[in-house]
């Protein structure tokens, strides 16, 4: 009884807070309830008894929320409505709601047939995180490795991009603002 | 709801649960405002001063004065702020150190005596949501947390405020990193994420404390401690020499209370965590609960300590700190502890 009255309060809230991240105007109330909609979800893993999974999703949301945040702060004024600019509204509602319509309909689909059945099922007795780990470490070992490359080469990109002028500073050394002052007349 | 409960306790009851969030909300509140007395004081024996003298015996009821002050001031909410944001940024800020304080076992597990009314008999766990992951979840809402000052400080349409909030971005978000990898050490020699194995595993006396094993970790997990609620050699988001108040420049009154309440709590929550991974926990028995106490009390006291020697650092040596310091000394921890594990 409890799980229903949670699973509809959690989906309705989440759905809500996802529409506020599309429509609204300002960036602050879009990052806000998109930030709050992640946390929301992880109440579903909760519900579901994957209690590792639901922590798992919260640190990574929040953390990658942050990052947006960060860049909003340095792209908008967060206190003002932004100017949208909005071309062929019915061609973006007619994609938006073909794609949301074939999404539901794969997820769908296995329910609907009566094949869903689980692989793997969770030991009694066992742990989440040592589950999740078995099943890491076994039949998904070469797409948890592969991913794990993905983030390093990923990684290693975002460092030599940043690091290019990381042995100048840019407050003491007067040979860095002539550097990004004879870059600025270059473009 | 799965619990690492001893079998022959007597069953959780929702209410008892209730009764326990109610306790640890009403103590923990309490502990906050008493926090800013004593921190007062031990600062003031520090650096040879009185402190609060005047209002009571031993400026005892400062307390009660600045509650006084806190609750009757007027609430101001800037012309051009984001009102809705503004106004619920402190309530998450305190909320989150709340929930994070849910899964931590905070005083003895009791059972209410039979001749109180309506309540009779009804158990009141250790734990109020006794999970499996139990450290993992508190980190997690304790990451939540900087949402807190980060909303503060980008919706009040001030700029010390967006660089309070660039900071809280920065310094949580790097140093989250050095404390979930200095924790992990501890978690693979335990093998579990639950705060009651970790205390079942150092139960034999102090040789068995884990911090004898894993004195790296302990002390990486400290210094991101520090960091991670605020503390003074890295409270550059509301560095006053630097940022008059950082994120909370333009707060006044209760909602700035509320700032306070939630760093305490996480001062707390972080004194609980690292006594019971790193130093034994408690113990078994009714006065093994007083251990416990009294090695949070220390690292209360070491937080203030801390403050009354050190200087602040500035945010270009808090980077570095973290990235070039301390998350390698906690990978090759990490190593070296898989390394002695395995062979």
């Amino acid at each position: 009884m409890y799980e229903i009255i949670a699973f509809y309060l959690f989906s309705a809230l989440t759905i809500g807070l996802f529409l506020i991240t599309v429509m609204s105007k300002n960036v602050l109330y879009a990052m806000t309830s998109l930030a709050a909609g992640m946390v929301l979800i992880s109440g579903f893993f909760f519900i579901l008894g994957a209690d590792f999974l639901g922590v798992v999703q919260l640190i990574v949301y929040v953390g990658a929320v942050m990052a947006l945040y960060s860049f909003a702060m340095m792209f908008f004024d967060a206190t003002r409505d932004i100017k949208e600019k909005n071309t062929n509204s019915a061609l973006i509602f007619l994609l938006g709601g073909l794609s949301a319509v074939v999404l539901v309909l794969i997820f769908a689909a296995p329910i609907h047939s009566d094949a869903i059945q689980a692989l793997y099922p969770m030991h009694e007795g066992v742990g989440n995180a040592q589950d999740v780990g078995i099943v890491l470490f076994t039949k998904y070992l070469v797409p948890f490795e592969v991913a794990a490359v993905m983030l390093l080469v990923a990684m290693i990109a975002g460092i030599i991009l940043a690091g290019k002028k990381m042995d100048q500073s840019l407050t003491e050394d007067m040979a860095a603002d002539d550097e990004i002052m004879t870059q600025k007349d270059a473009k | 709801m799965e619990t690492t409960l001893v079998e022959n306790l007597p069953e959780v009851t929702a209410v008892g649960v209730l009764i326990k969030a109610i306790i640890i909300l009403a103590v923990i509140s309490a502990i906050a405002g008493f926090g800013t007395y004593i921190e007062r004081k031990v600062l003031a024996f520090m650096q040879r001063r009185l402190g609060p003298m005047h209002v009571g015996p031993y400026g005892l009821l400062q307390l009660a004065a600045d509650g006084i002050k806190l609750f009757t001031k007027e609430d101001i909410v800037p012309q051009n702020a984001n009102k809705f944001i503004f106004m619920i940024a402190p309530i998450i800020t305190a909320a989150t150190a709340f929930i994070a304080l849910a899964a931590v076992p905070v005083f003895p597990d009791f059972t209410i005596p039979e001749f109180i009314p309506l309540l009779g008999g009804t158990f009141v766990p250790s734990i109020a949501a006794d999970l499996n992951i139990g450290i993992l979840f508190v980190l997690g809402m304790m990451a939540s947390g900087l949402y807190g000052p980060l909303l503060a400080g980008m919706s009040q349409a001030n700029k010390w405020g967006i660089i309070g909030a660039a900071r809280t971005a920065v310094q949580f978000l790097s140093y989250e990193v050095v404390t979930g990898l200095s924790i992990l050490a501890p978690i693979m020699i335990v093998g579990s994420l639950s705060f009651v194995d970790f205390n079942n595993a150092q139960s034999e006396g102090i040789g068995s404390w884990l911090i004898w094993q894993q004195p790296v970790a302990f002390v990486l997990f400290l210094i991101a401690g520090f960091a991670e609620t605020n503390r003074t050699p890295f409270d550059l988001l509301e560095h006053e020499a630097e940022v008059v108040s950082g994120y909370a420049t333009e707060y006044s009154g209760m909602r700035w209370g509320m700032f306070f309440i939630g760093e305490y709590a996480n001062m707390i929550t972080i004194s609980i965590i690292a006594a019971i991974v790193f130093l034994g926990g408690y113990s078994e028995g009714t006065l093994g609960w007083l251990t416990i106490v009294l090695k949070v009390g220390f690292f209360f006291l070491l937080m203030l300590w801390v403050r009354a020697s050190w200087p602040h650092i500035r945010p270009d040596q808090l980077m570095w700190l973290c990235w070039k310091v301390l998350m390698p000394i906690a990978v090759i921890n990490v190593v070296i502890t898989g390394i002695v594990m395995m062979v």
